[in-house]
């Protein structure tokens, strides 16, 4: 395979920098818990349900513990005591609390609450490793019509003419909310809700039509927003593949407050870790507000705090579907030659890691024509760099919410590249010193300066200049920091000990 | 004036040659190939030819049709509706800005509601602006405020009084079941409730934008793409002018 020269110590350094700024973050959000967390936590031991408002039971408990003065000691103990007592279930707990039956406390014998609680979290855990699926990468497809049955005919329809994963794009707003919708949805705005029924009904629609074309189709959806947790959760137990899910998008791009992303997305990923689900990064959107060439190397260092705060979540390389697009200005010339110095620079960085290659977007104009030679010199450079998640780019970018015809042309455009294509990559080699490897070299130079630049002033202050796609946040700012609470000395919760551990059975 | 029929060129004048592309739902055969050509005859196309066609699975089959239009328009009868003022350059519009208004221009910008796509409000409000056209905070007589994406129509009123806005610019991307009718008709009318709409320049731009559109909702002026900075700030400085002389 064709390689650039880079230098592997500067790349280590870099990661090290890296290292260190996640693991400073991770030490001083470990000390708080958030709402999301918890409900999170309550619907992994079962919770699941709306009150007559169609307000969901986790929320309703949450806010239940809140009232009581009971959250910091973590949600789970509480209810697995109540549990016992009554000997019901967890959902029956919630109900009986909405219907103003039950007034939790903290559990009488505490110790047995726990071990409760554990045994609950087990159970669970062990339906979530059974379901783990064999999955690697191939091309990708987006389905978003705002109403699950019809996404389910378009996923079918994508998947017969070749996609291997499918994501259902969610509902724009949807990250803001701060509970997680429920049922079957059919109203969605430039997407469908993620809720736990619209995910079990597109996994069933996605294994028939799997079983009819003889592979592995995965799913896609978005562990993003205020719910981070709580999808992920819902993900795990409904057999999800992939999750849209980043340790900062949510705080550069829909101004959720950097301490609830920061604690919300170490736990999300750890239950992304334990379902072995592949998390996909959001970097490729730095690249819609930030200029691509100037901004390449903030993408770099970005997936390189993302790669460690994984690492810190117990995802393995594999899992982690680090994200970068193809958004130089098409005018620019040899633009095509910094596109492949970028992709290739990340594969190298990344070896093992499933990255996740991203079409243009900025630079579609509504000319399908152009569009559609756009992506397949995308294509080129994924086969060319050997990405392992190639999201199809669809001529119709800038004009509407694809078509099913848009999707058909686009995976014949892909096949075509990648089949035409195939060996291109042990074929060729890069020109020594030649324009491309100097590119790939000076962008990782400025990798490594910006990380240090960063490790100096801490992540929190980073964001908050704006080193990211030239957003800038503030660590109070943001939406959801009142879900945001410090943990008691005797805090418990089962599952990270369980899935951090990756063990199903023992305590 | 006199009558300028035209229609589609193909590689003869008036040959009205046109190609079309579309999906029906029903399995390729020979029925659903003549159903396409059908198609084209009812949308006006003589002599189609289904140049190609493909099975899709799951029971849908893609068409590209070629034909001829019968029919053609006369550009002289139609009368086309846009914002009227000239585009000036910045330095003219950040003289006329200081002459005219003794003051900073407060330019405030946001995608409203659920609208999260940044692309077109950071195009003209970003100092670093869009191929080439450097945006709004460029211009030294403008305060330009980008509040981003999902901004609530009831915070960026409130912005708006508390910056003392001149001009209200609002982004709408998603068009997906024509939600962007819903959020701009809201955020018109809030303003409307407010007693504020007299007072502000109100302005959207968007892909789907046009002119007319945006007057049919209750805006001053509809930006569609290949729109730049300069553009708006002359139709804003334009607009604050002509409403002084009123």
């Amino acid at each position: 395979m064709a390689q650039l020269h880079l230098d592997q110590a500067q790349i280590d350094r870099a990661r090290n920098s890296a290292r260190r700024i996640a693991r400073r973050v991770f030490e001083q959000m470990n000390r708080f818990t958030t709402t999301t967390v918890e409900r999170a936590t309550l619907r992994l031991l079962g919770v699941d349900g709306v009150d007559e408002n169609m307000v969901p039971l986790p929320n309703r408990l949450v806010s239940h513990l809140q009232e009581q003065k009971l959250l910091s000691h973590g949600a789970a103990a509480v209810v697995a005591g109540a549990m016992s007592d009554h000997n019901w279930t967890a959902r029956q707990v919630a109900e009986a609390v909405v219907a103003g039956r039950l007034v939790l406390d903290r559990p009488r014998d505490e110790t047995a609450a726990r071990a409760a609680a554990a045994a609950e979290a087990r159970r669970m855990c062990a339906h979530i490793a059974r379901q783990r699926a064999r999955r690697d990468a191939g091309i990708y497809l987006i389905v978003a019509t705002g109403n699950i049955h019809e996404d389910v005919i378009q996923a079918r329809a994508a998947a017969e003419q070749g996609a291997d994963i499918i994501a259902v794009i969610r509902s724009t707003g949807q990250s803001l909310l701060d509970y997680v919708p429920y049922g079957a949805t059919t109203e969605g705005f430039g997407g469908t809700y993620a809720t736990q029924e619209n995910f079990r009904l597109m996994r069933a629609a996605l294994d028939e039509a799997g079983s009819k074309v003889g592979r592995y189709i995965r799913l896609t959806n978005y562990c993003s927003g205020l719910c981070m947790p709580e999808i992920a959760a819902m993900g795990a137990m409904e057999r999800l593949d992939m999750m849209l899910n980043d340790s900062m998008y949510g705080i550069i791009f829909r101004d959720i407050n950097m301490q609830r992303t920061f604690i919300d997305q170490f736990f999300s990923r750890m239950v992304n870790a334990y379902a072995g689900i592949i998390i996909n990064t959001g970097e490729d959107n730095y690249l819609t507000t930030a200029d691509a060439c100037e901004a390449a190397h903030t993408v770099l260092a970005s997936q390189l705090i993302n790669e460690q705060f994984a690492c810190l979540s117990g995802l393995a390389p594999e899992q982690m579907g680090l994200g970068h697009a193809f958004e130089i200005d098409p005018e620019l010339e040899n633009g095509f030659l910094w596109e492949i110095a970028h992709a290739q620079l990340v594969r190298q960085v990344f070896p093992e890691a499933s990255l996740k290659y991203m079409p243009p977007t900025r630079h579609m104009t509504g000319n399908i024509f152009k569009g559609h030679v756009q992506d397949a010199l995308f294509n080129i450079v994924s086969t060319l760099t050997q990405q392992n998640i190639h999201l199809l780019g669809m001529m119709t970018e800038a004009i509407h919410t694809p078509f099913i015809q848009d999707r058909f042309l686009a995976v014949q455009n892909a096949k075509y590249v990648f089949n035409t294509m195939r060996d291109l990559h042990s074929e060729v080699e890069f020109r020594r010193d030649g324009q491309i490897e100097q590119r790939a070299q000076r962008v990782l130079s400025e990798t490594e300066q910006i990380l240090a630049e960063i490790e100096r002033i801490g992540l929190p202050a980073a964001i908050s200049q704006g080193t990211f796609a030239e957003i800038s946040r503030q660590p109070d700012g943001g939406k959801g920091l009142d879900g945001v609470l410090a943990k008691s000395a005797d805090y418990f919760n089962p599952f990270p000990k369980l899935m951090l551990q990756g063990d199903d059975r023992d305590d | 004036m006199t009558e300028q029929l035209i229609k589609p060129y193909g590689d003869t004048l008036d040959d009205g040659r046109v190609q079309l592309s579309f999906t029906l739902p029903v399995t390729l055969d020979e029925t659903a190939r003549e159903g396409a050509r059908q198609l084209a005859l009812l949308m006006g196309l003589e002599e189609p030819a289904v140049v190609h066609a493909e099975d899709m699975g799951q029971d849908f089959s893609f068409f590209i049709v070629y034909g001829q239009c019968r029919h053609q328009v006369d550009l002289s009868k139609l009368k086309v509706s846009r914002p009227e003022f000239a585009t000036l350059d910045k330095e003219v519009i950040n003289h006329l800005i200081a002459e005219k208004m003794g003051r900073k221009m407060v330019v405030l910008g946001a995608c409203i509601e659920t609208d999260a796509h940044t692309v077109g409000i950071d195009a003209i409000m970003n100092m670093k602006g869009c191929n080439g056209h450097k945006g709004l905070e460029s211009y030294h007589e403008m305060r330009a405020i980008n509040l981003g994406a999902q901004v609530d129509s009831e915070d960026l009123i409130a912005r708006a009084i508390a910056e003392k806005a001149d001009v209200i610019l609002v982004s709408q991307v998603v068009t997906q079941k024509n939600i962007h009718l819903d959020n701009l008709t809201r955020l018109a009318d809030l303003l409307e409730a407010e007693g504020l709409r007299d007072q502000v320049i109100l302005i959207v731009g968007g892909p789907r934008i046009s002119h007319e559109l945006a007057k049919e909702l209750g805006y001053d002026a509809g930006f569609g793409s290949k729109t730049y900075a300069e553009d708006v700030a002359s139709f804003a400085i334009h607009e604050w002018i002509k409403r002084k002389a009123a």
